[in-house]
């Protein structure tokens, strides 16, 4: 076997807290990896992954300092080294690519230059060779036309893009190793999916190694062949991708599984209990115990040693036997079907446009011609259903909720609530109207106010609309709270004191407080972990059931989606392709993007892979013609779909699809495309 | 774990006795509060402590170096430097005390409104606040001051006035950072009325702000003060004030150095504390980015 590439040894990392103890990150961490070895880093938010991932090259954030143990790489301790020799090694042999490239690549710089600058400092290439050369890196991340992308600004790059951008330079000290930091986290599906087969091929092809941090487990399926699972600063177990992935033997791992929810399986995901503990917090035994399902007395005052098993996994854990008999897989229930027939929300024929006359069109009396950014959507929402709308960024499903909210004026079309027609503005609407439909939204750090308790928040729409004040406010304030499963005590504290999950919580009983009819939820789960994920579609789930609330649920993750809706819209620009019942959208026949949607989900199974039919190509404005999907379609037709709207064709169920194509020949599986 | 719900009044003033305990935790907050307290408290008992009566002339005793018995010397009608520096402040702190004050609150106010609800009106006001900025502040504040006279009951309103112009530009642009949030959109689609949206939404998190800009306004009114005073326009005699003292002093400059140090001293201390407090009080809001928790 070859020399390690990477070699941690004994390494952990703290801070000095408030009260000056130390308080350690990263606990006696110990980890190899060989060269063309591929080794994903997963874990929640806080575990400790990224910190790890930093520290092989020798660096650590600010305040924190490494408290023992040695980081290798080639052999050659990288805490022992001088800035200059660091500055060398880094971006050269060994290079970072961070999670979000938009804004690690220089705005004020081509991308020509900034790769360039990559070569002048790492390659040791003779200047009148750096053009070539670029070009050379940029084909290499498969960037269409490098010439033309040789001399655009970073902004002027879609977000998949700038990855590769910053992939290509990366690439350009010719480096044996790559640190990769959730590298396709805020990525649309496709274009996630393209990027880490580019990952594994040029891993292949050039014999690097990849430490690759994800708390997205079909990520790591797709691009590792080792996993080290990272929980409150210690690694719990490592093996090989499918060991850990299809049979591992810790506790977390399998809560961690259990808890994504998968296209393949229509039930709810189960959540994982409980949180870390903080640094520091961890007792003197395992630090899973407290959220450990067959935690026995030995665990909470035994710290469990990594220990090898037969199957070649190493494991911190007393009972890896046990532990094997934990569901990995949907044991949760199937959402039920709560659906009446009356209509709730229909919409009708609307149309948003986000583009404004400008100062000479209104001196000229112009219009402004722009394609509309949402155009032609009509939909009904039954009264107990949940209707998922799902879509790439862009797709206008967020603009569509907004609008139904009110907050967004500029619409044509009509929106009905009940009977009524709702007016555009939130301003006019009645009180009683805005009481029915209430939002939620995707990030609670935004969405709570900072410098308002629990109970204030609360209390808003409590006061607004049943005028309670007194006891009688805090009585129901509680009830609410107890209903999102929060315990009273959580009335005075505020958002910075809540976790992710927490917050989310506030931020829907704040909704439900208003004993709403409708409640539009905007991407809700994708701000948190995914065992907090599953956690809060169960609280969504049983909320539905018991207060008989109607959903609309936006978000880009098709197996979310999936776990909780009774029909689900397809968007794409703004446009509706395919709507039906979620069992239909997810089968054939389908829209040729939705089928695109589909196979380009990641599972967490190294043994299900993506199926790439069409290039991730990002579209900026709708085409003002035709079908929307036009452009990237792998079943195009030809010129009828760039000339005329593609017409709806019924299928069972109320399943819709908008395509020339007929649904016969839409059910054919298509291959995917080379490349 | 049954807590009895703290009041919102209570846990403000506790936030605000973090702030406290924050600021005075850094040297530049702890230097900085000391000279602002200590000008302070100085302004309000000089009247008892001092040891000569600040309208003492004495034609005998005329620019005098320092003595044991004037310890920084007599100005040119004889009287005690010391006495008058130590009451000097007086009055200054008075009128930026209040007016500071009023200017952080009619400019804050307005700048809130118009940030959250902009549009034309919005625009039509920030030119106004442009063509204010840009004609030099002596020149309006003289304006008004050779119209209505000089005295308290003028220069507070004045100074109040073109003091907030400034505060409306700031207050606005922080409004606009905090309307763009989420938690303003659900109060707008709760169907709030922009004042509760104002008052319990946005005014907490621009506060900070605020507070901020309202120290360093201070101190740039005691400078406008103090250049009043010195063009004759602030203070008038014998109420003994900084910037007039530097003003009847400056001429003898060269052989009683002491009647102009001393004020020049006193003023600046009291300037470079307010600015230090400022700085601190920033960072300790979280208002300066250069400093982020570690983890």
């Amino acid at each position: 076997m070859s020399a390690p590439m990477i070699e941690i040894a004994g390494l952990s990392v703290g801070f000095t807290g408030r009260g000056g103890a130390t308080l350690p990150v990263l606990r006696d961490i110990d980890l190899t990896v060989r060269p063309g070895e591929s080794l994903g880093l997963v874990g929640e938010s806080g575990s400790g992954k990224s910190t790890l991932a930093l520290a092989a090259m020798g660096y650590l954030k600010r305040g924190l300092r490494r408290l023992g143990g040695s980081a290798r790489f080639r052999g050659e301790d990288m805490f022992a080294k001088s800035r200059t020799e660091l500055e060398a090694v880094r971006g050269g042999k060994l290079a970072l690519i961070p999670q979000n490239s938009g804004q690690s690549l220089t705005p004020t710089l081509r991308i020509g230059a900034q790769l360039g600058e990559a070569l002048r400092l790492h390659a040791g290439l003779p200047a009148d060779q750096h053009r070539g050369r670029v070009l050379d890196l940029l084909g290499q991340v498969r960037l269409p036309d490098p010439e033309a992308i040789f001399d655009r600004f970073p902004h002027e790059l879609s977000g998949g893009q700038q990855q590769r951008a910053a992939i290509a330079m990366a690439l350009a000290g010719a480096p044996d190793a790559l640190l990769l930091d959730e590298p396709t986290t805020g990525l649309d599906v496709t274009t996630q999916a393209h990027i880490l087969e580019l990952l594994r091929d040029l891993a292949a092809a050039r014999g690097m190694a990849m430490v690759y941090v994800s708390h997205d487990l079909g990520a790591i399926a797709r691009v590792c062949d080792r996993v080290a699972v990272m929980y409150a600063g210690e690694i719990v177990l490592q093996g090989s991708v499918r060991q850990v992935l299809k049979a591992p033997a810790h506790p977390y791992a399998r809560g961690l599984l259990a808890s994504i929810p998968r296209l393949s399986d229509p039930a709810l995901p189960v959540a994982l209990g409980g949180r870390p503990p903080a640094p520091g917090q961890a007792g003197a035994g395992c630090a899973f115990v407290d959220r450990c399902a067959i935690a026995e007395p030995r665990c909470r005052g035994e710290h469990p040693a990594l220990a090898p098993l037969p199957t070649g996994d190493a494991v911190r854990c007393h009972f890896p036997d046990r532990a094997q008999m934990l569901p990995i897989a949907g044991q949760g229930s199937a959402s039920d079907d709560t659906r009446g027939d009356a209509p709730v929300l229909t919409l009708n024929d609307l149309s948003i446009s986000y583009a404004r006359p400008g100062l000479f069109d209104r001196l000229l009396g112009r219009d402004a011609a722009a394609v509309p950014t949402v155009a032609d959507v009509s939909l009904t929402v039954r009264r107990g259903e949940t209707l998922g709308l799902v879509g790439e960024s862009g797709s206008g499903k967020s603009t569509i909720l907004k609008t139904v909210a009110g907050l967004l004026g500029a619409a044509g079309g009509e929106i009905r609530f009940e009977d009524t027609l709702l007016p555009r503005v939130v301003e006019r609407r009645s009180p009683d109207q805005l009481r029915r439909i209430q939002l939620v939204f995707q990030n609670p750090d935004d969405s709570l106010n900072p410098r308002q308790t629990v109970a204030e928040i609360l209390e808003q729409p409590l006061k607004l609309y049943f005028g309670l004040s007194g006891q009688a406010l805090h009585d129901r304030s509680v009830a609410i709270l107890d209903r999102v499963r929060l315990g009273a005590h959580y009335l005075d504290r505020l958002p910075g004191q809540l976790s992710g999950g927490e917050k989310q919580r506030v931020a829907i009983a704040r909704a439900f407080a208003a004993e709403p009819d409708l409640v539009l939820c905007d991407e809700v789960t994708s701000a948190l972990d995914v065992s907090v994920q599953a956690a809060v579609l169960d609280l969504l789930d049983d909320l539905k059931r018991s207060q008989g609330t109607t959903y609309i649920f936006v978000s880009h993750d098709l197996a979310v989606v999936r776990a909780l809706s009774d029909r689900v819209a397809v968007l794409y620009q703004g446009r509706l392709c395919e709507i039906g019942p979620s069992a239909r959208v997810y089968g054939l026949p389908s829209h040729p993007y939705t089928e695109v949607l589909l196979g380009a989900v990641l599972e967490p199974d190294p043994d299900i892979a993506p199926r790439l039919t069409a290039d991730d190509v990002v579209e900026l404005a709708p085409p003002a013609r035709g079908c929307a999907f036009q452009r990237r379609c792998p079943r195009k037709l030809g010129s009828i779909c760039e000339t005329d709207t593609p017409p709806w064709r019924m299928g069972d169920g109320g399943h819709a699809v908008r395509c020339h194509i007929d649904l016969p020949d839409l059910a054919a599986v298509l291959e995917p495309s080379a490349g | 774990m049954t807590a009895a719900p703290v009041p919102a009044r209570a846990r403000a003033l506790s936030r605000w006795g973090g702030v406290l305990r924050d600021v005075m935790s850094r040297p530049s907050g702890a230097i900085g509060l000391t000279l602002v307290v200590f000008h302070v408290v100085l302004a309000i008992v000089s009247p008892w402590i001092v040891a000569y009566d600040y309208r003492a002339m004495d034609a005998t005793l005329m620019l005098n170096g320092p003595s044991a018995a004037h310890w920084l010397g007599t100005d040119h009608l004889g009287r005690d430097v010391l006495t008058r520096t130590l009451m000097g402040g007086r009055e200054a702190l008075l009128v930026t005390g209040i007016a500071t004050p009023i200017a952080v609150a009619w400019g804050g106010l307005l700048g809130i409104w118009f940030g959250l609800v902009g549009g034309r009106a919005d625009e039509v006001l920030m030119r106004v606040v442009d063509a204010f900025l840009s004609l030099p502040w002596i020149l309006k504040m003289l304006v008004l001051i050779v119209t209505f006279g000089t005295g308290i009951e003028v220069l507070i309103p004045t100074l109040a006035f073109f003091y907030g112009i400034p505060v409306i530009r700031i207050a606005r642009a922080a409004t606009h950072d905090v309307v763009a949030r989420d938690f303003v959109s659900a109060a707008r689609a709760r169907g709030h009325g922009r004042l509760t949206i104002i008052r319990r939404e946005l005014l907490p998190n621009v506060l900070d702000t605020l507070m901020v800009e309202g120290a360093m306004r201070w101190s740039w009114m005691l400078l406008a003060f103090s250049s009043l005073s010195f063009l004759g326009f602030g203070v008038s005699p014998p109420t003994p004030d900084w910037g007039l003292m530097i003003a009847d002093a400056r001429g003898f400059m060269s052989f009683a150095p002491s009647g102009v140090l001393a004020p020049v001293v006193a003023l600046s201390s009291l300037i470079i504390g307010i600015n230090l407090t400022a700085d601190a009080l920033a960072k300790a809001l979280g208002l300066d980015r250069a400093q982020k928790a570690p983890v």
